[in-house]
């Protein structure tokens, strides 16, 4: 999700974020309700036709989501064949990269805003407990944006460790990193306040959100 | 990518206009025991301000004072008679803020959303934080990067968008701390013209004395207090001959 968003104007990418998301969790939950390899085989093939043909998503960034885990996948497989049989490997198999292909294809025709606006409408009943979803929306963009950028810090501070003679990674990294992270949170903050994000309203919006991504 | 109205918040500034200008009366500023700023009154009305110091001389509490990110210890600030201690939303509507490092700035994963932020923030319309988001894209030469990782950007891209993401919140001025300390000479130069051709005032905290040439006034803050006060043409060589 970090940079997983692949431009476009396909159908796929206009359809709404909600929509999406609602059919993915539907996918994933009618998946595991059958054992059929035809229903499960199916679905993969689906999900690839509506990101390689509907979507026009390259097959690249479809690989690129399913080439972590095929080692796992391959384990799974191996370990159906010793454990229970055949179908039952590739069915477990199929299953998890018909998830995972449909997961690509929504994160990659979704932008972030789209699908926080989701989570932050799906929050919206919590108004009640006092809870502000748009402040759940934020710390989610912001969990997204400052991850790669802590991981930065943390290659940098390893160069400076390995520019010292310190070759091997060191626990004791973990506190300048921290000290970095927290100075930086100080000051991401103040930019929070001068960028108004304290302006949001404590008041029920009037209307239900549009989550289109 | 659509932002949803808030409703609740005003889209335009709050017309107040008891002043003009930003006023420090017998301002002084603490950190726990350590005064980082102390009895300064002055009032900027110029276009372009320039504020200049040695490291750890009180500029960057100095800049945040402006907009009331930090409220001063002692003394009242007055941003067109708006108290930064008391209304300070107000305040941060009109003056925007530029930081040193952007990647604190930045707040949202790809540019355009990030473009967005602070409009959005503001309860402007959803067509109209669409247009000044394509616009500031247009301007910056960002156009190309709108969904791209804000993360990716080289460095001088980054402090392109971070000023754009403020003028994108329409602020009648912009602080700037230090915009200049992590860039490159070719983007230094870039982000010199940016600020050059704003049409907002600006105050500009800056190490690069080079960027205060055509400024209207300069400050030296030395020790926490302002030391020397007037032309660029006077007070930088005054502060350059001070660190010889």
């Amino acid at each position: 999700m970090l940079s997983l968003y692949v431009p476009g104007h396909s159908v796929v990418h206009r359809a709404p974020a909600g929509v999406k998301l609602g059919l993915l969790a539907a996918l994933g939950v009618g998946l595991f309700l059958t054992e059929r390899p035809a229903v499960v085989g199916g679905a993969l093939v689906v999900a690839l036709a509506v990101g390689l043909g509907a979507a026009r998503l390259p097959w690249r960034a479809l690989a690129a989501q399913v080439r972590p885990v095929w080692l796992w996948l391959a384990v799974l497989f191996v370990f159906h064949l010793l454990v229970t049989d055949l179908r039952t490997g590739t069915v477990a198999v199929l299953r998890l990269l018909a998830l995972l292909v449909a997961a690509a294809v929504v994160t990659a025709t979704t932008r972030v805003t789209a699908l926080v606006a989701v989570v932050e409408w799906l929050a919206s009943p919590l108004r009640v407990f006092g809870v502000r979803p748009a402040r759940i929306g934020l710390v989610i963009a912001m969990t997204l944006r400052f991850i790669p950028l802590v991981a930065e810090r943390a290659a940098r501070i390893r160069e400076a460790q390995a520019a010292r003679g310190a070759d091997r990674l060191r626990w004791g990294m973990a506190v300048p990193l921290l000290v970095q992270v927290l100075r930086m949170a100080a000051t991401v903050g103040e930019a929070l306040d001068a960028r108004g994000a304290d302006d949001a309203p404590a008041r029920r919006p009037r209307r239900r959100p549009a989550v289109a991504s | 990518m659509r932002w949803r109205r808030r409703p609740e918040a005003d889209a335009e500034t709050p017309a107040v206009a008891l002043g003009s200008g930003i006023e420090l009366r017998d301002v002084g500023h603490d950190y726990g025991d350590r005064t980082v700023l102390a009895d300064v009154s002055l009032t900027l009305t110029e276009r372009r301000v320039g504020v200049i110091g040695a490291n750890g001389s009180g500029k960057s509490t100095f800049a945040r004072l402006l907009n009331g990110l930090v409220v001063p210890t002692s003394g009242t600030v007055l941003v067109d008679g708006l108290d930064t201690r008391t209304q300070a939303r107000a305040v941060r509507r009109r003056v925007g803020f530029v930081f040193q490092d952007p990647d604190a700035q930045i707040v949202h994963p790809t540019v355009a959303e990030d473009l967005a932020f602070g409009p959005h923030n503001q309860g402007v319309p959803a067509e109209e934080i669409e247009r000044r988001v394509e616009e500031m894209l247009d301007r910056y030469g960002l156009a190309g990067h709108r969904d791209h990782p804000a993360h990716l950007l080289s460095g001088g891209q980054k402090q392109l968008l971070a000023i754009a993401g403020v003028l994108a919140m329409r602020p009648q001025r912009i602080v700037f701390d230090e915009p200049t300390t992590l860039l490159d000479l070719a983007n230094t130069r870039r982000v010199a013209r940016v600020i050059e051709e704003l049409e907002q005032d600006v105050v500009v905290v800056t190490h690069h004395l080079d960027l205060l040439a055509g400024f209207d006034r300069v400050l030296v803050v030395e020790d926490g207090r302002v030391a020397a006060d007037g032309a660029p043409g006077e007070t930088v060589p005054w502060y350059v001959a001070r660190m010889d």
